[in-house]
């Protein structure tokens, strides 16, 4: 549990805070309980700095050594074609920032089949370095073939920041070379930044309408995950070429173990597809049903649009999962987002906020869906969309 | 063919409200329930066993009081349970938690297959399958819809990006799985709850699993809190009230206005 120490002076300011509810005062003291995570959320929020995490008895490391931000670039495969999934852009640019303030330098760190084709591109971004593990056995994406490659490099050039899309690969691959290198992961982040030389990583967290800032002070390299659409990309350095570092490494034999039999990629229509809408009509739990639903996808047959869903719809099985919208979802910076019945929890926030023009239609007036938005519609979806549809209809 | 199914209490999401002082969840009174991504890949397993007569033993870590969800799974049919339960592992984040049930997995000793969830809906951060496969030096395939298992070999359905893959792997093998998005968690029946009483779960310690003390709880997790703050607030848009009539005809108005229709 959190240590209090006895100059505590009750003031309450980390009861409010805390996110499990495991602090309360008892004789004008802060008294920790049961439900205590070691969070430490309270401990810089304390005016009088009584609260402290226990220390740790593990000798503090140097990590002067570690220099450089870090792009894992992914490969995607359609079965016909491979090219860098636009993320790696979007991790490159930010990377720039980071590194920039870190004053170390950008690398792209690319694995697969016939890589050099890629060179160019990467280097777009003010990227200095590309390190390349290049080979027909890394043309598919395999776990232990790639971490183990991801390793090496990692042992062997030393970077301060190693950045992942949050991709079903990203996913896959970054916690096991954070396991075997026994450094932080934070997934999904939704800002990153640099203070005292740390990364800090910033997520909505435990739940709720609170973000929080994540740093591994003590470890290196820092790694997290950003899910695409998050950061922009933005070219910084056209027609510079970044210098190649290639380097052999062999396929642990273990890698074979796991095989693919087959790749199905499904036929999306572009009006399906949520990322690149330019206009989205997305649910929650107000929308109640699927009838409700239907609603929102006659009204963006209408307009030309994409339906997605918050995490509660989700969870009522109103939409597939792969539909969500949030930070655990996908990210959509559209032209037109339309929020019916959907609260705001800051998790949905943060992957829809970046749209051009936000309209909400809620029944309660205080949901803090209309802080985000251009127009508020205080009033029952279920009613107002049929007359909105039909009145879309005459126009045409 | 011995499985384990890695499983986890968590709150019900769909029951918890917000305070809207402070932005935390109000925890107080809101139902546990087994983590319905590990509820799935529990099904998964008894599924496996009721093809092969495999064993499935469930594995989590918690408090005393998540004994209750290992109840819960020999109630739907698994055969042991273990709770790994030390105040000395609060404060552990993904890394040390998959140490602890990688190392608890040790001491239970004999696996082919380790079957989690994909992620635990209070964390989202499908960390923790991947990083117990390390851990315990075999391959793992995430993000799984469907999984079919013999005696060396499963065969699973896993979800990429924009499809999917059909992969067959060799045992040892981690898989975590996803979950259709209508489904809809199995529970027991009161017969089978009852007979299930009789069935006794393990409850260890760190020290009973041997774990480095250096690499459970706050010492063994990188990751720190540095600080936590409220979404950044904005000036509030135009707001409308009205009947619904009047509120969907302003609403096209602006669609018009904005030139989303002509």
């Amino acid at each position: 549990m959190i240590q209090v120490a006895s100059n505590c002076v009750g003031c309450g300011k980390c009861v409010s805070t805390c996110p499990f509810g495991a602090l309360s005062l008892v004789n004008r003291k802060a008294v920790p309980n049961a439900s205590c995570t070691m969070c430490g959320a309270c401990v810089p929020v304390c005016p009088v700095k009584a609260l402290s995490l226990p220390a740790s008895a593990a000798e503090k490391k140097d990590l002067s050594a570690y220099k450089g931000v870090w792009v894992f670039i992914e490969i995607s495969d359609d079965g016909k074609t491979q090219k860098v999934r636009p993320v790696g852009f979007e991790l490159l640019s930010k990377g720039r920032e980071l590194a920039n303030q870190l004053g170390e330098e950008l690398c792209a760190v690319v694995i697969g089949d016939n890589v050099p084709q890629y060179y160019a591109e990467l280097s777009q971004y003010g990227t200095d370095k590309i390190y390349a593990v290049n080979g027909p056995e890394y043309h598919h994406y395999n776990t232990l073939a790639y971490a183990n490659a991801m390793v090496t490099l990692i042992k062997k050039y030393s970077p301060s920041v190693v950045l992942f899309p949050s991709t079903y690969i990203g996913r896959d691959l970054s916690p096991r070379i954070s396991s075997e290198l026994f450094v932080g992961l934070t997934a999904d982040c939704t800002g990153l930044s640099v203070k005292d030389g740390n990364l800090i990583q910033t997520r909505p967290a435990f739940g709720g309408n609170i973000m929080a800032d994540i740093k591994c002070p003590d470890y290196r390299p820092q790694m997290s995950t950003v899910r695409p659409n998050v950061f922009k990309k933005v070219v910084t350095t056209p027609g510079k070429m970044a210098q190649v570092v290639t380097e052999a490494i062999a396929v642990p034999a273990q890698a074979a173990k796991v095989r693919i039999i087959n790749t199905h990629i499904d036929e999306v229509s572009a009006m399906d597809k949520l990322d690149e809408a330019s206009v989205v009509i997305a649910g929650g739990r107000g929308m109640k049903d699927k009838n409700g639903f239907a609603l929102l996808e006659e009204l963006a047959g209408e307009l030309g649009g994409a339906v997605g869903a918050s995490r509660a719809a989700i969870d009522l099985g109103l939409k597939p999962k792969e539909k969500q919208i949030g930070q655990s979802g996908v990210t959509v910076a559209s032209k037109l987002y339309v929020a019916c019945g959907i609260s705001g929890a800051v998790q949905h926030i943060v992957g829809m906020e970046h749209s051009d023009v936000i309209i909400g239609i809620n029944k309660d007036a205080n949901a803090p869906i209309f802080n985000v938005c251009k127009y508020g519609f205080v009033g029952d979806a279920h009613q107002i969309l049929p007359r909105i549809i039909e009145q879309i209809k005459k126009t045409k | 063919m011995n499985i384990i199914v890695c499983i986890k209490q968590v709150p019900d999401s769909t029951q918890v409200k917000v305070n809207p002082k402070t932005g935390t969840l109000i925890r107080a009174g809101v139902p546990s329930i087994l983590n319905p991504y590990d509820h799935y890949a529990l099904e998964k397993a008894l599924d496996i066993k009721a093809k092969t007569g495999a064993k499935v033993t469930v594995l989590t870590m918690g408090p005393a009081q998540a004994n209750a969800v290992l109840r819960l799974a020999l109630a739907l049919g698994a055969d042991e349970g273990v709770l790994l339960a030390d105040r000395a592992l609060a404060g552990s984040d993904t890394w040390a938690t998959s140490y602890a049930l990688a190392t608890a997995i040790r001491k239970i000793g004999q696996y082919d297959l380790i079957l989690c969830g994909q992620m635990a809906i209070d964390g989202d951060t499908a960390q923790t399958g991947p990083g117990i496969a390390h851990h315990l030096g075999i391959p793992q395939i995430t993000f799984c819809e469907s999984i079919d298992a013999n005696g060396n070999q499963v065969v699973v359905k896993k979800l990429i990006e924009g499809g999917h893959q059909i992969l067959e792997a060799d045992l040892p093998v981690l898989v975590t799985m996803t979950m259709p998005h209508d489904y809809a968690p199995k529970y027991p029946s009161f017969m089978a709850a009852h007979k299930a009483q009789d069935k006794v779960t393990l409850t260890w310690s760190a020290a009973d699993i041997g774990a480095d003390p250096h690499k459970i709880g706050l010492e063994g997790s990188p990751t720190r809190v540095d600080r936590i703050f409220p979404p950044p607030a904005r000036p509030k848009g135009e707001m409308f009230t009205g009947s619904a009539v009047e509120l969907a005809d302003k609403f096209v108005e602006i669609l018009k206005k904005e030139s989303v229709i002509k």
